[in-house]
């Protein structure tokens, strides 16, 4: 009874607006420019825009910027780290400064200017010069979140394990920090080697546990406030992804390729139908690692971003409105800082999972593949 | 019988509109599948309670592959906000 009315209100509702909506309707562009232009006038140089902010802040950078200090006397003071700016280009060839000549953008630099985060090449007036092919190899803001993760990682492992060659952790019981490693690593090992690889896991368990440490540090890293979001860039999830997808498609054999264009085990029809699946299936599934990871950091981040924001878009309104609200956004803050804090290890442990599963998929042991298949 | 004009006058563009109503959507599809996974994943570890460790892996891998799919819809949403 209650679902018929709820029916009749729909058609209702639909039958009035058809009924009104009859003549020709247009967007009156006169409208809404205007809307926009007494918007953008009065959001000049002291409004604060979140949309704005956020992206600013999980976008890559050419330089470190930390804070932004306003002086009494309007002036500017930025707390910035610059980071080498390595450009090459075909017609002026190999540059490399230091991205304070940019002078946070208002400068053009040897040929070379800032313009909306990526470096373009200018002529001598200082106008984008679009003829000149600009390959920006830079140190920014990711890559050396990057490399500063690689050392952590690479430090901290090796040293373990020269602990466990000299026979702690093995003969005696694990001293410090392998007390805290060691149970990943068995974690990695059991649930997410051994379980979907069988017997063949030693063969991809270095990749498994370098892909995790690296996914989990990076993500570590990026909660931590300044730093730089580094699995949240698409680029990098594609990498990852990319090499994931070729770790996949060379321990595959026979068995998986026979799967994938004709499919044993269903009728003639289905095993047409399921060729151009399957075969979409190959490059959807790292895809899907590829925007999974990518999408869970950034949005995760454009959340911790929001609610912070949320102090200064009311502190536009009042200040008595800011300073209140402060202590509601910081409660709301921490609490998605700690299901961040959750999901970095979650989304590590996904992406390994989900990369042994596939690579389990592409293995296919549920054949006898002891005698001489090969794998290239 | 202005009701159509009326709406199409809106200041702001749609593609906000429609970037941000999709995200909705998805999380609303997302909300409905990861609770029916808790829902399922909660009584079959009530059921046989030394099967929890393997349900909840089970829970944790098919938790995520449903939070990808939304997220997908998150980028595309933000995709219609930012251009």
């Amino acid at each position: 009874m209650g679902l018929n009315g709820f029916k009749c209100f729909i058609v209702a509702a639909f039958s009035l607006f058809f009924v009104f909506g009859q003549n020709v309707a247009f967007a009156s562009e006169e409208v809404s420019a205007e809307a926009a232009a007494e918007h953008g006038a009065a959001g000049g140089e002291e409004k604060f825009n979140p949309g704005e902010a956020i992206l600013h802040h999980i976008a890559d950078a050419h330089e470190w910027h930390f804070f932004t200090i306003k002086k009494a006397d309007g002036s500017e003071f930025h707390g910035t780290l610059p980071l080498p700016v390595i450009v090459y280009s075909p017609q002026r060839g190999l540059s490399m400064f230091m991205s304070s000549a940019f002078h946070h953008g208002t400068h053009a630099h040897n040929g070379y200017k800032i313009d909306h985060g990526k470096i373009v090449a200018v002529d001598a007036n200082g106008n984008i010069d679009e003829s000149v092919k600009v390959y920006d190899f830079s140190m920014t803001k990711n890559v050396v979140q990057m490399i500063i993760a690689l050392i952590v990682l690479v430090w901290l492992l090796t040293s373990m394990a020269k602990k466990y060659a000299k026979g702690q952790g093995v003969n005696s019981a694990p001293k410090g920090l392998q007390n805290a490693i060691e149970p990943v690593i068995t974690f990695v090992r059991d649930d997410i080697a051994k379980a979907n690889l069988g017997t063949k896991y030693q063969k991809y368990l270095p990749y498994l546990l370098t892909v995790f440490f690296f996914i989990l540090i990076n993500n570590i890293f990026g909660l931590l406030p300044g730093a730089a979001n580094v699995t949240g860039n698409i680029a990098f999830t594609a990498m990852l992804g990319i090499i994931s997808f070729f770790v996949i498609l060379f321990s595959t054999n026979k068995h998986y390729w026979q799967h994938i264009f004709w499919f044993p085990g269903v009728p003639l029809p289905v095993k047409f139908l399921m060729m151009p699946v399957e075969l979409l299936g190959v490059f959807t599934k790292p895809f899907a690692l590829i925007v999974r990871l990518f999408a869970n950091m950034t949005a995760g981040h454009i959340i911790i971003l929001s609610f912070i924001s949320l102090i200064f878009i009311f502190t536009e309104m009042s200040k008595v409105a800011g300073v209140a609200f402060t202590p509601v956004s910081i409660a709301f803050a921490v609490f998605i800082y700690l299901i961040e804090i959750l999901v970095a290890f979650i989304q590590a442990y996904i992406f390994t999972n989900l990369t042994a599963v596939f690579i389990g998929g592409a293995i296919g042991d549920h054949h006898h593949d002891e005698e001489g298949h090969d794998h290239h | 019988m202005d009701l159509l004009n009326t709406l199409l006058e809106v200041s702001g563009s749609w593609s906000h509109f429609g970037g941000a109503v999709g995200a909705g959507l998805a999380a609303i599809g997302a909300g409905i599948g990861i609770g029916q996974i808790g829902k399922g994943a909660t009584e079959g570890i009530a059921r046989q309670p030394e099967a929890a460790n393997d349900i909840r892996g089970a829970m944790i891998l098919t938790a995520a592959f449903i939070e990808g799919v939304a997220l997908f819809a998150v980028i595309a949403g933000l995709l219609a906000v930012l251009k």
